[in-house]
């Protein structure tokens, strides 16, 4: 027992994953396998992005990473610790934006800090300052509604942030803004990722934005999901992604995902059958 | 405030998007206006139902004895008004003359039903919200309480009546045991369906922040769920109105339920349409305070009124 949990690489690591998987409501008629056999290690400060089809296991991964879900398979640590709960140190961001629509930006932001207990003054400061460092100040005592889809996402980001992760967890983050306000939010994304230190691992499903932003990029298989290759980016940022080594990595995921968005395709006909 | 700007807000971008035609454009340029028009429409609808009513008494479709059109059972408020003072009635060696006005006792009896409604909101939604919070958050009690909780819903609220007058006997007691009755066992199913779906991205985000559960409960819970409370509470206020009248008309000593029963006894249908007329205007007055009170608690709340008015 003690042998099996004595973690045997550098407890430096920010994640570690060691045959890790997850079914769903395990042990039901409805029990189904979403994810299998993954193992994984990402350095500190590295961007790691999760690429593949949807319903592949993406999601379902970061929540096992983030202590929100219990791995069925396997076992993960964070900085040598073992993952069993979720920790202010793995914040993580969702597709649609999550802030509390009856607080204000500035009490959205420091909500952690109050769980803690926080004094107001304490709380309005760290509030300030992470919202300084995406670039919305100003917005401090607005409310959710009175942002685009853009800022929101960003005090999301400022709220994560006022917890001072080490690793950052992203789900989609950028997927329902336009193609503009996403490229903007990359940029800016970038440029809170270097200040930070943090780790990032970040999900997608469009392959400009993994080239636009991995270190590595995890390529997924279809259902259940399993990591068919780790596709690692050595270009210099900030990248041009118009040159000739961007054009020629967007031809190499895409063609290691297509097999798979055919495979999970003839699969949901064949589920189609048979209902 | 803020409900008559934003109002005018949008109608000014759905009808400025391009040129609207001149019936739009009128509309839009009432918006300022737009409590006066509210008002404006209320009247009318009003004076519309009056209308035909005063048409079929004119047609002498309506028998006056039976069908009073308003123009009578409101010619003599003071006549009227008189009924409404039971209270001073039932009092020993007085005369019906004595006692407060006509107008008091008005304002009286509708004040005494109103407060009971109101008592029996407040005791049956703090209630209510409160055991179905508990349900969801400890396994044992929703195994324990919330099967009685369902199997007892169904029960319209006239079935506890009697249930009402053993254990409170007359006065108010029963009145408001009965409208908390009425709505406390839908108000506790509403607030689990409520507590289920709520977004499940906003609890985990507290969850990796480090929130207890007692902290997920009163920080994200309670808040989130609170508009559909309130919209809840606002379907349920008229049931309360219905049974509330139930309640006083078998001997609480005064209220509009009393009123209704005497112009019954007495068979006075110009009573029986006046106290209907009372009772509807201090419903409709409650149920306007209740969303005016709606739109400055929950002021993070679209108005989907507007946005069906596109269409
Ligand atoms: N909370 C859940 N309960 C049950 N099944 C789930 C849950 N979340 C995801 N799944 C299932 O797990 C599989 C993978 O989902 P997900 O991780 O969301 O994929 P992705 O993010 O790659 O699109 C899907 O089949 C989905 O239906
Ligand atoms: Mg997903």
């Amino acid at each position: 027992m003690s042998s099996e949990d004595a973690p045997h690489f550098s407890s430096k690591d920010a994640v570690v994953c060691r045959g890790v998987g997850k079914t769903w409501a395990a042990g039901t008629r409805r029990a189904h396998n979403a994810l299998t056999g993954i193992d994984l290690d990402v350095a500190p400060g590295e961007f790691v992005v999760f690429l593949g089809p949807s319903g592949c296991g993406k999601s379902t991964l970061l929540y096992l990473i983030a202590g929100l879900e219990d791995a069925t398979e396997g076992k993960l640590w964070s900085f040598g610790d073992l993952v069993d709960m979720p920790s202010p140190e793995r914040s993580l961001i969702f597709q649609e934006t999550s802030l509390f629509p009856w607080l204000t930006v500035w009490e959205n932001v420091s909500f952690g800090l109050s769980i803690r207990g926080a004094s107001k003054e304490e709380r309005r400061t760290v509030a300030a300052e992470a919202l300084q460092r995406v670039g919305l100040k100003a917005a401090m005592d607005k409310r959710p509604d009175e942002l685009s889809g853009g800022m929101r996402q960003r005090v999301a980001v400022a709220r994560a942030l006022a917890m001072r992760p080490k690793v950052l967890l992203m789900d989609e983050p950028f997927a329902a803004l336009d193609v503009q306000t996403r490229a903007r939010m990359q940029d800016f994304l970038l440029d809170v990722w270097r200040d930070s230190g943090a780790s990032v691992l970040f999900v997608t499903h469009h392959i400009d934005e993994a080239v636009a932003l991995a270190d590595r990029v995890v390529v997924f298989t279809s259902r259940p999901g399993r990591i068919k290759t780790i596709v690692p980016i050595d270009m210099p940022r900030p990248r041009n992604l118009f040159s000739r080594e961007a054009e020629d990595l967007r031809i190499r995921l895409t063609d290691l995902l297509r097999d798979e968005v055919d495979r999970a395709f003839a699969e949901q006909e064949a589920l189609a059958a048979t209902a | 405030m803020a409900v008559v700007t934003r109002d005018s807000d949008s109608s000014g971008t759905a009808g400025g998007a391009s040129r609207p035609p001149a019936a739009s454009r009128l509309l839009a340029s009432m918006a300022g206006l737009d409590w006066l028009a509210r008002i404006w429409w209320t009247c009318l609808s009003i004076s519309l139902f009056a209308g035909l009513w005063e048409l079929c008494w004119a047609m002498g479709w309506a028998d006056e004895k039976l069908l009073p059109p308003p123009h009578i059972f409101l010619d003599n408020i003071g006549e009227q008004g008189r009924y409404f003072n039971t209270a001073t009635r039932w009092q020993v060696g007085q005369s019906m003359a004595e006692g407060p006005s006509a107008f008091e006792s008005v304002l009286i009896t509708g004040a005494a039903t109103t407060a009971r409604v109101f008592v029996g909101l407040i005791i049956a939604s703090v209630l209510a919200i409160g055991v179905g919070v508990l349900i969801r958050y400890y396994r044992f009690f929703d195994r324990l309480v919330l099967p009685t909780i369902t199997l007892l819903s169904p029960v319209s609220p006239i079935a506890w009546l009697p249930v009402a007058i053993f254990l409170f006997g007359i006065g108010n007691a029963p009145a408001i045991f009965m409208v908390v009755v009425a709505l406390f066992f839908h108000m506790v199913l509403a607030t689990i369906n409520q507590i289920d779906t709520v977004n499940t991205n906003l609890i985990n985000v507290a969850r990796t922040m480090g929130a207890s559960k007692a902290q997920i409960y009163t920080r994200v819970i309670v808040p989130a769920i609170l508009p559909g409370m309130l919209q809840v509470l606002r379907m349920n206020l008229f049931g309360a109105w219905m049974v509330v009248l139930v309640a006083e008309s078998t001997g609480v000593g005064y209220g509009m339920g009393q009123v209704i029963m005497l112009a019954r006894n007495t068979f006075n249908p110009s009573l029986v349409f006046f106290t209907i007329a009372v009772i509807g205007v201090l419903g409709f007055t409650f149920d306007w305070l209740l969303r005016l009170a709606q739109r400055r608690i929950l002021y993070w709340l679209p108005d989907t009124v507007e946005r069906l008015r596109v269409l």
